[in-house]
């Protein structure tokens, strides 16, 4: 069980490519790693700042249709406001045409699916219409920066942004005896959402040595953080609960809420010995197996305890030990990464995606992802995407993988390899010979091409 | 994980093309066509998120409540339709009157699973649908309805359907459980549905799910009202009408005609999830559509069920309730105590069951969640014994363990 280049773009990366050599060793995927984002430069997606200015626009085109009085002033507003929607679908569908073919042509491939897998586990989504659409912009802005840094800036980072903040409905919660609650004494205002799955999915995880006092302390602490749409982030002093507040046996605050205090919690919680457990185990999990082996997942978990969560210092933890080449694939990818390795196999370039037509991409990318399980928007639930091989290959998922392996690559590309080449390129040096023989046997190109797709030795990693 | 059985009848009719992947299927076992020894039909749903049972099932009687929800409008048509002088049913819940008025309706307050402390969603679903505290646990659990399956004696793979795009703890597990989303089809060539036997051969999981997915799609099972069943050869039109068809999501009405389809053929139990119950924020907005949605999926199971409906029961079940106060942003928090809601033509019904622990501050629970004071798999138990005949300690040992039945609530005709 050692390193395997082929292994190492299947497992780690983005698939193998007919035109980009997988890595040769381990220090090469770390350098890379660590070294300039290339494919964000080349196929950017917006950061949260459009977001807001979109949103801003949005905002203003509502009032403009609120005070407009005349049938000029109307139609101008109407216009405003279908100029905004259209701005707001192209971000869409920029992003997600970006995002699917940084996966296709990157040679970094260990960026996009660290940024998948952090952004997974920091799940946000938009809860209303104005942060339908922000979070790839959320992913770009809070986890792409810090996949190499450490864990404790990355919660930092997530824990200001706006859609977190909306989304676990942290900008409603209302310290109980702060300057503004004073006066109203009929509701106490805290919001417990965010404090709970910091605790529990971002950090110690629900094993974790925490209760709900914990969890009332933090939401006392949290207090006070939000946003507003002119400036993203802010601290609302007059919100924040006066302290202190007592997480994990340790004391935070004194009187007036701070944001440092709020920031000295988050990093204790991040590089709480708990977290170190949680976060590897998650890794392993997502990268190896369901059932990771136990030496792979105390691995880890020793060197983010011993490096404070440096994650360029963790994923390099998760490479180099031998678990991490044991022969079977294990795990299923999830649609994402099969439609994305899928598109690298079939050495698509720009061209062939059709960011412009909205019907198409709906066709051709949206919808498949959503019946295979993975809405584009993202998961239902802060726990994220599940990660047991069995809630994705269900029939109706698989039938949604099947239908597109068939159908998608030959309306993506019009023209089609030989089936057999094919699955000597997507599957590497040693392909499984029952699919070398379905690929020959098939009637034609696109069916061939779409059963190596649907083979299992594809759709596994 | 259990094995994903195809519908027996339409894997026949496929068979052909399937070869060795039949002989390689959990299917081989001896066709017979008998269908379960019972005649009840039981509907779980399970309604993710946590639903507020005391805005659900209101307790205007409760001289605290007004305290509690001091946004609640309380003019006439706004505080809900009056059960029985006490409690008062959400105005989004209308649509079920007519079977309350008819006693196929009736609700459990003040109930909950065993699980206490971090009012986590996910531990939460966890053991409403594993039905086992997380206490009394040694392993990873299997689903309860899993364990009803496997105690059934003549239980088939087609007796059971979890329907739906997402998989659910609660009917995984040894038993055989077909599933299906009634928005998925496949379309395939014969030749192409030869291949992928070969290259699905040997990797059960795939395997399973590749005969199912043929199986089902082959059928008319796919199609809905006003959409015809996909035809061979041109994929890409398929794969469009697929998309076209999965583009407003499987509603519950789609979910509930398609269980209602199966239940009155071989099926005798089925089970699908509805979302949207996390109500954290301005709830007099965010839930009335999820209530109605129960309320659609309830009604469209009962108007396609003809006479299957009085062999029927619904039950509706959440993972926790919600705080007994509102919070600051007009929304509730996650709590402990809520209701659970049964309806069917064989249910006795027009009642709200209740030990009422009263909403005063020294009455809730760790003084901010409605107190359960009772387990709601007590009911659930004495439920599967009048449909299904399970002895008492079986479903205190193998279903629910853990669970003290008590008193029993005659809760079918």
């Amino acid at each position: 069980m050692r390193f395997d280049r082929e292994m190492a773009d299947i497992r780690f990366g983005c698939g193998l490519s007919p035109r980009i050599a997988p890595p040769r060793d381990i220090q090469q995927m770390i350098d890379q790693l660590k070294g300039p984002d290339e494919a964000s430069n080349v196929f950017p997606i917006p950061k949260t700042e459009t977001i807001l200015e979109l949103a801003r626009a949005s905002r203003a085109a509502s009032q403009q249709r609120r005070s407009a009085s005349t049938e000029k002033s109307r139609e101008d507003a109407r216009e405003a406001r279908r100029s905004v929607r259209r701005r707001v679908q192209r971000l869409a569908l920029d992003s997600l045409a970006n995002g699917f073919l940084r996966r296709a042509l990157t040679e970094d491939g260990l960026r996009e699916r660290l940024c998948a897998f952090w952004g997974d586990h920091f799940t946000a989504s938009g809860k209303e219409a104005r942060w339908r659409h922000a979070r790839p912009a959320y992913v770009e802005t809070a986890i792409r920066p810090h996949v190499t840094g450490y864990f404790a800036d990355m919660l930092r980072a997530v824990a200001t942004q706006p859609l977190m903040l909306h989304y676990l409905d942290q900008h409603l919660s209302v310290g109980p005896t702060s300057r503004v609650a004073q006066g109203n004494r009929t509701l106490d205002g805290l919001n417990e959402n965010l404090a709970r799955e910091m605790l529990e999915l971002h950090t110690l995880g629900v094993d974790g040595p925490y209760d709900q006092s914990d969890v009332r302390q933090l939401a006392r602490l949290l207090t006070g953080l939000s946003y507003n749409l002119k400036q993203g982030f802010i601290y609302r002093p007059g919100f924040a609960e006066p302290g202190p507040e007592t997480i994990l046996g340790v004391t935070y605050g004194q009187g007036k809420g701070r944001l440092e205090d709020i920031h000295a919690a988050l990093d204790d919680i991040a590089t709480h010995p708990s977290t170190a457990a949680h976060v590897a185990r998650k890794l392993a999990v997502h990268f190896i197996s369901d059932e990771p082996a136990e030496a792979l997942v105390a691995h880890i978990a020793a060197r983010f305890r011993d490096t404070d969560g440096d994650m360029a210092a963790v994923t390099e933890a998760l490479l180099e030990h031998p678990a991490a080449w044991q022969p079977a694939a294990e795990n299923v990818k999830r649609p994402v990464d099969f439609i994305g390795s899928a598109l690298r196999a079939l050495d698509i370039v720009p061209r062939h995606i059709p960011k412009n037509d909205p019907r198409k991409m709906l066709d051709l990318l949206i919808m498949p992802l959503a019946l295979m399980g993975q809405d584009w928007t993202g998961p239902s639930s802060p726990e994220g995407w599940p990660e047991a091989n069995e809630e994705w290959i269900t029939p109706q998922r698989l039938a949604a993988r099947l239908q597109w392996a068939m159908s998608a690559p030959f309306a993506l590309r019009r023209v089609l390899p030989d089936p057999e080449d094919f699955a000597l390129g997507a599957l590497g040096r040693a392909p499984p010979q029952d699919v070398i023989r379905a690929a020959r046997a098939a009637e034609t190109r696109a069916e061939g091409v779409g059963i190596v797709l649907a083979s299992p030795a594809f759709q596994r990693m | 994980m259990a094995g994903h059985a195809p519908a027996r009848r339409e894997f026949l009719s496929n068979g052909a093309a399937l070869g060795c992947c039949l002989a390689a299927s959990p299917m081989l076992t001896p066709v017979t066509f008998a269908s379960a020894p019972h005649d009840h039909r039981l509907v779980v749903i399970i309604l993710r998120g946590g639903m507020d049972g005391l805005d659900a099932i209101r307790p205007l009687g409760d001289a605290a409540f007004s305290t509690l929800r001091p946004d609640l409008r309380l003019n006439e048509t706004d505080r809900g339709m009056d059960l029985d002088g006490f409690f008062a049913l959400h105005p989004a819940l209308a649509g079920l009157m007519p079977l309350w008025r008819a006693g196929e309706f009736a609700a459990f307050h003040a109930v909950s699973t065993p699980y206490r402390g971090k009012r986590s969603h996910f531990d939460g679903q966890d053991v409403l649908e594993s039905g086992i505290g997380l206490e009394d646990r040694q392993t990873r659990s299997d689903g309860w309805l899993n364990r009803v399956l496997q105690q059934l004696p003549g239980a088939e793979s087609e007796t059971a359907y979890a329907i739906g795009r997402s998989d659910m703890l609660l009917t995984r597990g040894a038993a055989e459980v077909a599933d299906w989303a009634p928005d998925a089809a496949l379309v395939l060539s014969p030749q192409a549905q030869s291949l992928l036997e070969m290259v699905m051969h040997d990797d059960p999981l795939f395997r399973d799910a590749t005969i199912e997915a043929i199986a089902l799609s082959g059928t008319d099972l796919a199609a809905q009202p006003g959409r015809p069943a996909p035809r061979g050869g041109d994929m890409m039109n398929a794969m469009r009408e697929n998309m076209r068809a999965a583009r407003g999501g499987a509603r519950p009405a789609s979910i509930a005609r398609f269980a209602a389809d199966r239940l009155r053929q071989d099926t005798r139990i089925a089970a699908f999830s509805l979302n949207g119950f996390d109500t954290h924020s301005r709830q007099d907005k965010s839930l009335p559509g999820a209530l109605e949605r129960l309320a659609e999926a309830i009604m469209t199971l009962r108007n396609n069920l003809g006479p299957v409906w009085e062999r029927t029961t619904v039950a509706a079940m959440t993972e926790f309730g919600r705080t007994a106060r509102l919070n600051g942003s007009g929304g509730t928090d996650h709590g402990t105590g809520g209701s659970m809601l049964l309806a069917g033509g064989a249910v006795r019904g027009g009642r709200v069951l209740t030990d009422w622990p009263g909403l005063t501050e020294a009455d809730l629970f760790q003084g901010r969640d409605l107190r359960p004071t009772r387990d709601l798999r007590a009911p659930l138990g004495w439920l599967l014994r009048d449909l299904f005949g399970f002895e008492q300690h079986v479903i205190e040992n193998a279903i629910f363990p853990g669970t003290e039945m008590r008193t029993d609530p005659g809760l079918i005709r």
